[in-house]
């Protein structure tokens, strides 16, 4: 029954900012529940989950030979450990790591692929943390998009910087916090699919991954200090460093360019964030929008009505330009995990006929 | 059953160059009983593990009783040796240490009910029956040294090697271990600064130092030389005299 | 993310559940919750039939229903998201207490709820009556390959060496008056990390000798070759009918 009552509901703006703040309270947990995407996304990720992994399983297998168990093992234990301890971010508040971009920078992709996976499926399994129906999606956004994707922007980015210990601590920290914003946009976009709940892909999206890409930082650091330690006494231990020389090894200048480039990659994902926001607000945009003719007003979308789920479109109020938003960020995050797929390929195909 | 170990004209050099072992030349007998005494880095280590294979020569060759340590050989040289690591936890790497002992005889093809009674007698004979279904992290020192020493007496061997056997132990940990190691008649190579139990558990003994084995011949004789102990940085303990009444 | 690790939530005790073979166990809880996770939310009744059933598990397991409580307050900040719904959601409204709930909102709420709580609680009894190697090993009798299974054995085997190591130095660091609150003072816990990830994989190294040494080829043996029995597959797989001829009755009378 609608009567006149105390309208709590505040707002677009509103909302948006309360969600915001309640997916950062999420992040705590971060291991998502059953029923939080609806059975058929469950199940659509489970089995892409399941296809990337046994690849990844084959790939590491043929990368580390006979050492992998108790190697692959330990440092797992070891990623599973680091996860548990927090660091300082801003006043006392402290983070954690993820290390999914960090395990495939120092082990190799694919064996980082794997390791993470275990981290995720052994909580799951072991210590109830995150869903058993929530496995598909948890394995896919904490381990599969950070360590594949994460490594696909680590080797962009070392063809773009200097090739020295330098570029390799530039590179880890551009890519552990792109590793961070590719598996908010996952989710955001998995939300798109299956929304068990009337909160919009734009609220969503923009509460994800704005707040990963603060998070993102504090990955981004630890991740590349950590990695900058490790090179600075067992340099042959660093996978994504292996191409440097011992010249080359020595020279641990961080230049601008890293961060100039990096710079770039924030402000294209704060553009895809703000985008978003304004989209509620779309006075301006849609004008422009309409004026371009970028969207036909009263368009029929029915293919989006199949796929989408209801509650994830229902109070956007343009669709096409937050679909176009999703899609473009959404193929981005895609092609990024095709990289590291096909990396993980090119190298192994040059171990295998490397001269012995 | 014990094997003659014998090790000749061994050298081996780690991949960036730093040379380990200058020509080691070492003969145990079957059923013998040596300790190996040295300065930090001196190469004790590495020697042993290339009694089982686990480093290779670049030149020399070891030879455990009448085979050779090279890799077509690995299968049986690591059922005849039996390395006993530094850090006991290195080698408990199971869920539980029943896990741990039945691993080894396990990888030789044992199964079933004879895979349980060789877990059963290797467990016994450490005294250890009562770790059996405890997880390695929740063990003592001692214990974890015990279980440790299990896992490779069930694999039925003819040569033990020990690295620093006594280092995590209490006196009462190191009364337990010489016990159990003089009850086996196994040939036995002991790396260890503990130069009492040398003295105890070993009639002989041999100095490597630099990669090579600098004095080789009765312990006892070896820790009164005041000389070679300080050329070798070895120190008896404070208060510890030879030649008194009270040697045993 | 990732706080609270920090023991498995195994308890010990000699109930029914414990003594259940780990893989019937993992079916019989993956099928469960799937049941629970494909229930349209409308069913209300065949969530009731659900809480029921997991409460009985709890009780058959005798871990007790305070422990099962707490540790179901790992799933609290979603809780708090799906309490929020209500009041962020878009659509018709209904006044409740005053306030302008959102309709399809309150059902989302009920809708994640139910089933985080719900599923929470199953993995709950199943952590909580099989201990970590034991559903491992469970996870290899389905077939899980065994790479994944044995590196998942040594990862939980040194996870608590290594998270020992971990905190023993950060009790260094804090001993010598360490006390950072600013991301720009976390340099030392990153070497820190950097340094605990070469001495973990050295540490790696001489336990691949170990395992070398005792004849170690490549393939894990097989130990235990310890199988659930029909009875407890008949027991395990009749709970998952009765779930799913739940979920079933409850998707067609949707």
């Amino acid at each position: 029954m609608v009567r006149g009552g105390q309208d709590l509901r505040c707002g677009a703006n509103c909302e948006r900012i309360a969600t915001v703040c309640i997916v950062a309270l999420m992040i705590l947990a971060m291991h998502a529940p059953d029923g939080f995407l609806d059975a058929g996304t469950a199940l659509v990720t489970a089995l892409i989950s399941v296809a990337v992994l046994a690849f990844a399983l084959r790939q590491a297998k043929s990368q580390l030979a006979d050492k992998a168990i108790p190697l692959a093992g330990i440092t797992a234990a070891f990623i599973f450990a680091a996860q548990m301890f927090n660091f300082p971010v801003a006043a006392g508040t402290t983070g954690h790591l993820i290390g999914g971009a960090l395990a495939a920078i120092l082990l190799g992709p694919s064996v980082g692929v794997v390791v993470v996976t275990i981290v995720v499926v052994v909580q799951a399994l072991a210590f109830a943390d995150g869903g058993l129906t929530a496995l598909g999606y948890n394995v896919l956004n904490m381990a599969i998009i950070p360590a594949y994707g994460g490594y696909a922007v680590f080797r962009l980015f070392r063809t773009w910087l200097p090739k020295s210990t330098g570029g390799v601590v530039g590179a880890t920290a551009v890519s552990a916090w792109a590793s961070v914003v590719m598996a908010a946009i996952a989710f955001s976009i998995q939300w798109l699919f299956g929304a068990s709940a009337p909160v919009s892909f734009d609220d969503v999206f923009v509460a994800m991954v704005g707040v990963h890409a603060l998070i993102g930082i504090g990955e981004a650091v630890i991740s590349s200090l950590a990695v900058g330690a490790v090179l600075a006494s067992r340099p042959d231990l660093v996978y994504g460093a292996h191409d440097l020389d011992r010249a080359q090894l020595a020279d641990t200048k961080v230049k601008t360019r890293t961060f100039v480039i990096g710079g770039a990659l924030v402000a294209l994902v704060f553009a895809a964030v703000v985008s978003q926001f304004a989209v509620d607000n779309p006075d301006g945009l849609e004008r422009v929008a309409e004026d371009t003719g970028f969207i036909q007003s009263g368009a029929d979308h029915a293919w989006a009505d199949f796929m989408f789920a209801d509650y994830a479109t229902a109070g956007i109020s343009n669709e096409t330009l937050s679909l176009a938003i999703a899609g473009i960020v959404g193929t981005l995050v895609t092609l990024a995990v095709a990289g590291g797929i096909f990396l993980t390929l090119k190298e192994s195909r040059r171990r295998d006929t490397a001269p012995v | 059953m014990s094997a003659q170990v014998r090790v000749a004209g061994v050298e081996f050099s780690y991949p960036d160059g730093r040379a380990a072992l200058r020509g080691v030349d070492l003969v145990v007998e079957s059923g013998e009983r040596v300790a190996i005494l040295g300065p930090n880095g001196a190469g004790k280590t590495t020697l042993a593990l290339h009694l089982n294979g686990i480093y290779q020569p670049s030149s020399g060759t070891v030879t455990i009783g009448d085979l050779q340590v090279v890799e077509a050989n690995f299968s049986e040289i690591r059922r005849r040796v039996g390395m006993v690591f530094q850090d006991s936890n290195d080698q408990l790497f199971m869920p539980k240490v029943r896990d741990d002992v039945a691993f080894g005889p396990a990888n030789l093809g044992v199964t079933g009910a004879e895979l349980e009674q060789r877990v059963q007698s290797a467990l016994a004979a450490v005294g250890g029956e009562a770790l059996a279904d405890r997880p390695a992290h929740h063990l003592s020192g001692g214990e974890r040294r015990r279980a440790a020493l299990a896992t490779v007496l069930a694999m039925d061997p003819d040569v033990l090697v020990f690295d620093e056997p006594s280092s995590d132990l209490d006196g009462a940990g190191r009364r337990e271990l010489v016990s159990a190691l003089s009850s086996l008649g196994l040939t036995q190579i002991v790396i260890t600064h503990d130069l009492p139990l040398a003295l105890e558990l070993c009639p002989r003994a041999v100095i490597m130092r630099e990669g090579r084995i600098v004095a080789d011949g009765e312990t006892r004789a070896m820790l009164v030389d005041a000389t070679l102990l300080a050329e070798n940085r070895l120190e008896l303990p404070f208060g510890f005299q030879l030649g008194g009444p009270l040697e045993g | 993310m990732g706080t609270g690790h920090s023991h498995a939530l195994y308890v010990h005790e000699h109930s029914p559940l414990h003594q259940l073979a780990p893989e019937a166990k993992i079916v019989a809880a993956f099928g469960l919750v799937v049941a629970i996770a494909v229930t349209p939310r409308q069913a209300v009744w065949a969530f009731a039939g659900y809480a029921v059933i997991a409460a009985g598990l709890v009780a058959m397991s005798r871990v007790g229903f305070r422990f099962v409580a707490i540790r179901l307050l790992a799933v609290a900040p979603f809780v708090v998201f799906a309490l929020f719904i209500p009041f962020i959601a878009t659509g018709e409204t209904v006044e409740v207490w005053g306030m302008q709930l959102s309709v399809e909102g309150l059902w989302g709420m009920w809708n994640i709820l139910a089933k985080a709580v719900l599923g929470a609680s199953v993995s709950i009894v199943l952590t909580a009556t099989t201990e970590i190697p034991e559903i491992i090993r469970g996870m290899g009798v389905l077939r899980v390959p065994v790479l994944f299974t044995s590196i998942a054995m040594f990862m939980v085997r040194y996870l608590e060496l290594i998270a020992d190591e971990l905190r023993r130095t950060r009790l260094a660091m804090t001993s010598r008056g360490y006390a950072p609150r600013w991301l720009s003072q976390a340099a030392p816990i990153a070497s820190a990390a950097g340094a605990l990830f070469v001495r973990s994989y050295e540490r790696g190294e001489r336990v691949h000798a170990a395992m070398l040494s005792r004849g170690f080829t490549g393939t894990m043996p097989s130990i235990d070759d310890r199988r659930a029995t029909s009875s407890e597959w008949a027991a395990a797989l009749s709970l998952v009918a009765l779930a799913a001829f739940v979920a079933i009755a409850a998707a067609m009378t949707s």
